[in-house]
């Protein structure tokens, strides 16, 4: 049983997903995808107990060895970022409930659990697997099933941003097999382990390979929202329900990224990556997404559409920590990884109270919203706080270690920088902070707190965003395990 | 090898693919029509399916069928995961009309610029 960790993480949700259509009940299907959900969660945990003790786990699929069949492969790396996607996976199906039925028309709502499992298939398949193009396919079961996820949403703009994602999404996911074509032209193999093994062979003057790295590399930035590329994002948070959002936000985009490292790191190598000098064009891209992003969020009176803003700025500390090239800023970039995937969600979690019981989340709808759902406010301010960077909160961790990061590269005007676009955040959490606080209530004295079975989620997110912050074992711990790993070029 | 220039028959397969490829991404940037944009996509992603093709020909090489008196086969692997790819097309055509289906019935239409007015006026 347990020598076949790795696949069981994928088949679970793979082969719940039909059930929930067949069956055809929303209570049923909630509850399938809510032990689903958790046995994932249980099984990434084994899998990191398991890969901190005994190191990389090989799985062949089929019994085929590595280069000819499909590798599913676990290290520290993937190990974390399963952890992080079944984690927020099982808290949000712990929420969903309520949220979803509120909505979702009744009739469509099985048909949500069950993209939603297809979606965690997906997303756990593409962290776990050691295949290049089965990581394709997997992204693309992630990415069609989030499509229909968005388009539930109850605003008629759900369906163009969904559109306008899949435009976008198969554009990006192109360009991945196509440079991943250009890989497997020059090498033959299509294993990541077998791939950079071939490659350092190469002269890595090859223009194919610089080609080939600029197509995946654009491809991957369209699907993770790095700042030009960005611009499916917004919408598609803001109007997608609010469960949704909560999850996107804290797993679709990490995944991406967790997949943009992979290439970097493992397939191309530092040194080659080192060479081409990709990293300062991703250095200035995610610096100057910082600010603009996080300006823009400023003016947002959606709250949803602030977030999303964020949520772009937010990967740009993560992409600027991964250009330092250096381990430090890579296990800050990982670390934020999770952070952000925690007080994000925290969020948006917060967010999808507040829509529940109010039915909007305009700010200038929510005067005094804070005096009459204090529990999903209070956890929305530390939500805030870390997305600010707090000490005792998780953004704090991140933020230093990216300091220190950029220190140790020499860089003080970047430095300098990032303390800078935290205080943009200070301007767009204090602008919410400041309506739902200091006003009074005026027409919403009838509304009462969210459900308990929300809030109970929502704080453990929000307790997570402050553990994080004070006990950094078993986040920053293994995020520099996994750096020093990814760095070390032996995946 | 070395006798390649930009005009081998050889390349051919390759120039096609890239005129594909422009002409589907052009199309999806530039059309406002929505099945218009799918079109498009559908054609850049098909540029793709030749580009993995092309690369597991072997020259003089047969289909990847074992039998008497063929010696030299084309290499089958790329073939398999176009076809994988072609499904994953088939898919992303078929939710990106569904969700045209649905704007449609919402907005009566499936011009990008009439939506982007009505959006504008409610607003």
């Amino acid at each position: 049983m347990s020598a076949h960790l790795p696949i069981l993480q994928i088949l679970i949700p793979l082969m719940a997903a039909p059930f929930c259509v067949v069956l055809r009940h929303r209570d049923i299907a909630w509850f399938i995808s809510l032990v689903v959900s958790l046995l994932c969660f249980a099984v990434s945990i084994m899998l990191l107990d398991r890969v901190l003790v005994e190191g990389v786990i090989s799985y062949y699929m089929g019994d085929w060895p590595a280069p000819w069949g499909i590798e599913f492969r676990i290290d520290v790396v993937n190990a974390y970022i399963l952890l992080i996607v079944s984690a927020i996976g099982a808290i949000v199906s712990l929420y969903g409930r309520h949220s979803v039925n509120k909505e979702i028309p009744k009739g469509q709502v099985y048909l949500f659990y069950t993209a939603f499992l297809l979606c965690l298939t997906g997303l756990l398949g593409m962290a776990a697997t050691g295949d290049a193009f089965n990581l394709f396919v997997f992204l693309e079961i992630s990415s069609l099933s989030t499509y229909a996820m968005i388009s539930l949403g109850k605003d008629r703009r759900a369906l163009t941003a969904a559109y306008q994602y899949l435009i976008m999404g198969t554009l990006g996911a192109t360009f991945y097999v196509i440079g991943l074509g250009l890989l497997y032209m020059m090498t033959g193999t299509l294993n990541i382990v077998d791939l950079h093994d071939k490659l350092v062979q190469l002269d890595d003057s090859i223009r194919t390979l610089k080609a080939a790295l600029a197509f995946l590399t654009v491809g991957l930035s369209l699907k993770l929202a790095l700042f030009p590329l960005h611009l499916w994002l917004p919408n598609a948070y803001t109007y997608a329900p609010s469960t949704v959002t909560a999850f996107l936000a804290a797993t679709a985009t990490k995944v991406a990224v967790y997949v943009m490292l992979r290439v970097f790191f493992s397939i191309f190598g530092i040194d080659m990556f080192e060479e081409i000098g990709l990293g300062d064009v991703i250095m200035v891209l995610a610096i100057v997404g910082m600010f603009t992003a996080s300006t823009v969020a400023i003016f947002q009176n959606n709250l949803k559409r602030m977030l999303a803003y964020s949520s772009v700025a937010q990967i740009g500390y993560i992409m600027l920590g991964v250009s330092f090239l250096n381990a430090t800023g890579l296990s800050a970039g990982l670390v934020h990884l999770l952070n952000h995937a925690i007080m994000k969600s925290t969020c948006f979690l917060a967010l999808g109270c507040v829509m529940y019981r109010m039915g909007t989340v305009r700010l200038s709808e929510l005067g005094g919203v804070g005096k009459t759902m204090p529990w999903t406010m209070g956890a929305f301010v530390i939500g805030g706080l870390s997305l600010i960077g707090v000490p005792l909160t998780v953004g704090f961790i991140s933020k230093w270690q990216l300091i220190s990061a950029a220190f140790q590269a020499d860089l003080m005007p970047v430095a300098f920088l990032i303390l800078l676009s935290s205080l943009l955040a200070v301007v767009y959490i204090w602008r919410v902070v400041e309506v739902a606080y200091f006003r009074t209530p005026t027409h919403h004295a009838g509304f009462k707190e969210a459900p308990l079975s929300m809030l109970i989620p929502l704080w453990i997110m929000a307790g997570a965003s402050i553990y994080f912050g004070i006990d950094t074992d078993m986040s920053l711990g293994v995020a520099q395990i996994a750096a020093d790993m990814l760095i070390g070029g032996t995946p | 090898m070395e006798s390649f220039t930009f005009l081998s028959p050889g390349l051919y397969n390759y120039w096609i693919v890239i005129f594909l490829m422009m002409v589907g991404f052009y199309i999806v940037i530039s059309r406002g029509n929505l099945v218009k944009k799918l079109v498009g996509l559908n054609i850049f992603q098909t540029s793709v399916f030749v580009l993995y093709i092309s690369m597991g020909k072997v020259e003089g090489g047969t289909a990847p069928i074992f039998g008497e008196g063929f010696e030299t086969f084309s290499n089958p692997l790329p073939h398999v995961l176009i076809l994988t790819a072609i499904v994953v097309g088939i898919a992303t055509t078929a939710l990106g009309l569904a969700l045209v289906v649905r704007i449609r019935e919402e907005y009566g239409t499936i011009e990008e610029d009439d939506i982007q007015a009505q959006e504008d006026e409610t607003r």
